[in-house]
């Protein structure tokens, strides 16, 4: 199941400097697990230590924020977009 | 009048004189400053030695509703001196809210027109703040951050560089002086000269770098302390992860005397608390503050700390900061407030 995940620039320094990468698996929690593996690092940035969504991530499932989908056991299809986004617009 | 370049230059007595509340003001921007001065006393119950105090400046008490109003009108100012703004120009920058709120109130209030580019995740109360100041939005991708929105902003005067003026917060002087000039000597006129620490958090770097000269050019004891994210992924909105980040050109890591790295949780949590326990409703930046304020604190036999608040919390009622709260409430408070008792147990 790859799909393509958009990835922020705080979360850049884990993908090469790469803003959209490919991962695969069937839920959200899963391609998360996926993405883990290709570039460590990024699991602990997005969820917690009950592996929950943290609060500051928002993730969206085709443009869908899958807090109003099924949260992390949202299921995705082969060809899905995925991106990442922090809750904040950044510092100033 | 000294210029803006000499900021770190100046003598104390050219800014020590005390700003007293306007009773009647002809210009909104006449009412920026002046922001009351609250001890922490319910949130750091037996937490701190009997000498120690803790205080908050409270910057939501600024017309535009935050600290970005001292800069905002600096820079301005000193726009219209050196003839930079003039009539016919239009106000840009890029900022993530609360510079792009006090924009556009200063630029409503002197009739210049304004257009803020800031990332579009932007909190809605940000964005409907601006548009009812009468400014334009300009949204730029969420994915780039605050980083994103000053190329978007860069290209934007780039391709028409004779209609804009750009106050550049990160860059201009005129940003830290507004604090050296006003924020500095309040602090220092509020606590009868007692401060001993400053912590403040790392936006711009134009409170804490001009607050700190200040305060340190009345007593070089004072010891000035940054607060910034502990990562780049976080959800502190209005600070920045320096190491992360472009760094700001006014930003002078060398005048700091500590720099100390806030958890987004742990900021939620104070957030939170400051709430239910001592009243006062603030954004996330204030509880990150708070945090490392009161760590400083409670390393201390005896001292005045001093904060800042950069706003209250009503701009972020619609923001992640609140997912989940009821359940912190339920699970964590009478938890979180016997960690501090025990805490305090332990140093007392």
């Amino acid at each position: 199941m790859p799909v393509k995940v958009r990835v922020p620039t705080p979360l850049r320094r884990f993908t090469g400097g790469i803003d959209e990468v490919a991962a695969a698996g069937e839920s959200v929690r899963a391609v998360i697990e996926d993405l883990e593996k290709r570039h460590p690092g990024m699991r602990e940035r997005l969820l917690d230590d009950k592996g929950e969504l943290r609060r500051f991530v928002n993730i969206y499932l085709n443009g869908d924020d899958i807090r109003f989908l099924n949260q992390l056991n949202s299921q995705v299809k082969d060809g899905d977009d995925i991106s990442i986004v922090p809750a904040i617009a950044g510092g100033e | 009048m000294a210029t803006i370049f000499q900021s770190s230059q100046r003598s104390p007595a050219a800014s020590s004189e005390e700003h007293v509340p306007a009773a009647r003001a002809n210009s909104v921007l006449e009412l920026i400053g002046n922001t009351p001065l609250l001890e922490i006393t319910r949130v750091t119950e037996g937490l701190l030695r009997p000498g120690v105090r803790l205080f908050a400046k409270l910057e939501g008490f600024n017309p535009g509703g935050s600290v970005k109003d001292r800069a905002v009108r600096h820079m301005v100012e000193f726009g219209l001196r050196r003839g930079e703004l003039r009539p016919g120009k239009t106000i840009i920058d890029s900022t993530s809210g609360n510079t792009g709120i006090a924009l556009a109130m200063v630029g409503a209030a002197l009739g210049y027109p304004v257009e803020i580019v800031m990332a579009s995740n932007v909190s809605r109360e940000r964005k409907k703040i601006i548009e009812a100041f009468g400014a334009k939005p300009i949204y730029s991708d969420p994915l780039e951050g605050s980083d994103g929105a000053m190329m978007v902003a860069r290209k934007i005067i780039a391709d028409n560089p004779d209609r804009y003026f750009k106050p550049d917060q990160y860059n201009n002087e005129a940003n830290p002086l507004a604090h050296f000039d006003t924020t500095g000597p309040e602090i220092w006129h509020q606590t009868s000269g007692r401060i001993t620490h400053f912590v403040a958090g790392i936006g711009t770097g134009g409170t804490v770098m001009g607050t700190g000269r200040y305060l340190k050019s009345r007593n070089p004891a004072v010891r000035v302390i940054a607060v910034e994210p502990d990562d780049a992924m976080h959800g502190l909105e209005g600070l920045k992860h320096m190491a992360s980040s472009i760094v700001p050109g006014i930003f002078h890591a060398e005048e700091l005397d500590q720099r100390m790295a806030v958890s987004t949780e742990d900021a939620y949590e104070m957030v939170y608390a400051l709430g239910q326990i001592e009243g006062v409703l603030v954004g996330q930046s204030c509880g990150a503050a708070l945090v490392a304020a009161l760590q400083v604190a409670r390393g201390l036999r005896e001292g005045c700390v001093v904060t800042v608040f950069p706003d209250f919390g009503d701009k972020y009622l619609s923001t992640n900061l609140w997912i989940g709260w009821e359940q912190w409430r339920k699970e964590r408070l009478q938890k979180l407030v016997g960690k501090w008792n025990a805490s305090a147990n332990a140093i007392t």
